[in-house]
């Protein structure tokens, strides 16, 4: 047994490694969530807590049912395919309950720009405009309708 | 803050996601991969010359692995959660079992090898220093006490096996970090299967140079002489491992020019113009050349000691330099260009912020911190005070 002596401190350097697996072990078992790689690499549950969330954008066809009138004009103009709440935000609370709940008020000034300041990045053919020189900071309302902005529809009637 | 860009970048290449931080990180495990693999000659090839630095490079390259993650911790927006790599690890991702690696190499590996090495004189010192420092010292000798010569002997042998083991282990600790860059494939730059080979070679340059200079250093501050002999041996592997790592970035670069795929002509252009001072002149001439010409003329010329000395202090640091600007070109490098290749960027390094220069050079300078702890705790060269722990090892070790 004189090997098994001498050889002693390893052991020690052994239990000590096992006691530091051990606890990872442990800390693992009470940190992974239980419902960890259910579905996949990821929390189950998400995926009910998610829905469980309240709902804030309405979606568009919601809005349409009392705005008719707005999308008469909208879907005759450019924008026909821009979703009410891509510039209005999300109104599910409003849509819920529109006397109380008011829109704010939008400045065009910064939100066109949002998608229409000139950028290489964007295809060629969607319409930009280095907002500095086309309007110089003015709101785009002042000349262009939001719901129908094309300028030619307006004054041609062609589109 | 407007960053200076020409030609076509797509908005999200504008500016750099990996900063000077993630430019250390291979720089510091580079070290600590290289310093390992010098101890090792000792130990597993028997390389007896370099002895007196095996001790001092098994602590650089503790002091180096410690420091190795922070850079990374500092990158992530939520570093509390790079623990979950642990914890879930997601076995198809390289940096998810980077994790492992980077656990084994320092549990497994480097502290048990310290450990076996240093048990005789932890005993001795558990048994001759007093306050708070025994305290440590008991606790390092994990209660057990016996150095006897067979207990000893066994650890020697265990210890061999460890340096065995341990010699993949480094090699895979920095070819790894190779390979995380090399499998970047949508990056031309990167994405090449000689990046895990390069960065292993030049780790090994680094390694040993910063462990020959540690040395040195060390000799100096103690007053002590250099073992010249040691130093040669050392500068010796040095050079070959210099010409290895020289040759693969040149076979690297010649397999580019020649192969000259659609990404040639923008990488090109870069290195003639952005990083034509950090690769051209810092990595290539002044970095990798000049050292491997200065060792090479002690290799061929008879020259007095004091003047090899001064020789391989210029060469290892001009060698630091260099291995760190070529961390820089592959990370930096990598991020400057366009994928469309029709456009540049450029870096700015902000100072005190959270991935600045400051905090890179804190990070620099806290492995040498920590080292100097470490040496303090752990000399890594004979004890002067022979008296006192043969009277110890008489004490302790006679059963
Ligand atoms: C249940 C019917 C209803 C739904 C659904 C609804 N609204 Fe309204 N909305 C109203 C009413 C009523 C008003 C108040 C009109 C008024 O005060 O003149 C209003 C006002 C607004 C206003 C403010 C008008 C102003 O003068 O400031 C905006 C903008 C608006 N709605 C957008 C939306 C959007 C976007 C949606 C879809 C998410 C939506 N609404 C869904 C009924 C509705
Ligand atoms: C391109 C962005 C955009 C889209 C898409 C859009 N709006 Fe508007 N809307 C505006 C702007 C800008 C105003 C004027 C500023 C304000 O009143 O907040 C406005 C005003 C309104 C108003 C106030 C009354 C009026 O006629 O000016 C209502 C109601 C409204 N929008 C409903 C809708 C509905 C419903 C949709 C979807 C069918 C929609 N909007 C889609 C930008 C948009
Ligand atoms: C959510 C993104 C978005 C916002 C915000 C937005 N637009 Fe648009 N806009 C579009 C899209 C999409 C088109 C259609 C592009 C196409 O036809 O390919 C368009 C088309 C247009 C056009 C037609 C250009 C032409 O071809 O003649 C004008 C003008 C325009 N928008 C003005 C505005 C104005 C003014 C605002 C602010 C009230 C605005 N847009 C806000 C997405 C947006
Ligand atoms: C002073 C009036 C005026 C203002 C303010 C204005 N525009 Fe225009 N905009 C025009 C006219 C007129 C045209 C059509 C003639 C043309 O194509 O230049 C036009 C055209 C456009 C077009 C289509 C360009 C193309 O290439 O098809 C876009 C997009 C546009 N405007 C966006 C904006 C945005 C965004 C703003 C707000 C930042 C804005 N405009 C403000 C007058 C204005």
């Amino acid at each position: 047994m004189k090997a098994f002596k001498d050889a002693g401190h390893l052991f020690r350097l052994a239990s000590v490694f096992l006691v530091g697996g051990v606890l990872f072990l442990a800390f693992r078992g009470v940190l992974v969530p239980r419902s960890f790689g259910q579905y996949g690499h990821y929390r189950g549950n998400a995926i009910k807590e998610t829905a469980a969330l309240p709902i804030s954008y309405a979606g568009h066809q919601v809005c349409e049912s009392c705005h008719a009138d707005l999308l008469e004009v909208k879907s005759k103009g450019v924008h026909k395919r821009v979703a009410c709440e891509a510039c209005h935000g999300p109104l599910a609370t409003h849509a819920d309950d529109p006397a109380s709940v008011q829109p704010a008020k939008l400045d065009t000034a910064v939100l066109c720009v949002r998608c229409h300041e000139a950028n290489l990045a964007k295809p060629k053919n969607f319409p930009q405009v280095v907002s500095a020189e086309h309007s110089g900071g003015a709101p785009c309302e002042t000349c262009h309708q939001p719901h129908s902005p094309a300028i030619v529809a307006v004054a041609g009637g062609s589109q | 803050m407007q960053i200076p860009v020409e030609g076509f970048m797509y908005p999200n290449e504008v500016e750099l996601q990996w900063s000077v931080l993630i430019v250390l990180y291979p720089f510091l495990t580079g070290l600590v991969a290289g310093a390992f693999i010098l101890a090792s000659l000792e130990r597993v090839f028997m390389v007896k010359a370099v002895k007196p630095t095996y001790r001092l490079a098994l602590l650089t390259a503790l002091a180096f692995l410690i420091v190795a993650p922070l850079p990374l911790q500092l990158h992530l927006g939520h570093p509390e959660r790079s623990f979950e790599m642990y914890l879930t690890p997601h076995r198809s991702s390289a940096m998810a079992m980077f994790g492992f690696v980077y656990l084994w190499y320092l549990l497994a590996v480097l502290v048990v090898e310290i450990w076996l090495d240093y048990r005789r004189d932890i005993v001795v010192m558990s048994q001759c220093t007093t306050g708070w420092k025994r305290l440590v010292y008991r606790v390092l000798t994990l209660g057990s006490t016996n150095i006897s010569e067979r207990s000893l002997h066994i650890d020697e042998r265990v210890g061999w096996l460890v340096t065995v083991i341990g010699i993949p282990s480094a090699f895979l600790l920095h070819g790894y970090v190779g390979f995380i860059f090399g499998s970047v494939k949508a990056n031309p730059w990167w994405s090449s299967p000689l990046m895990p080979v390069v960065f292993l070679f030049s780790a090994m340059v680094s390694g040993i140079a910063i462990v020959m200079l540690l040395y040195m250093l060390m000799c100096r501050l103690r007053r002590e002489p250099i073992d010249m002999d040691c130093v040669d041996t050392v500068a010796k592997y040095l050079f070959y491992t210099f010409i290895i790592d020289f040759s693969l970035e040149m076979l690297d670069l010649i397999h580019r020019i020649y192969e000259a795929d659609e990404s040639f002509r923008s990488l090109d252009f870069m290195v003639h113009t952005r990083l034509f001072l950090s690769q051209v002149v810092i990595q290539i001439l002044l970095g990798t050349v000049l050292p491997i010409l200065l060792i090479g003329l002690t290799q061929v010329v008879k020259l007095a000691a004091k003047q090899r000395k001064r020789i391989y202090v210029v060469a290892g640091c001009l060698t630091m330099i260099g291995i760190f600007a070529m961390r820089w070109n592959v990370v930096i490098g990598g991020q400057l260009f366009s994928k469309s290749f029709l456009g540049y960027t450029t870096y700015k390094m902000a100072f005190a912020t959270r991935e600045g220069l400051l905090t890179a050079i804190v990070l620099t300078v806290l492995p040498f911190v920590i080292l100097g702890v470490l040496v303090k705790l752990l000399p890594p060269w004979p004890e002067k005070k022979s008296a006192i722990s043969s009277v110890a090892v008489a004490a302790y070790g006679a059963d």
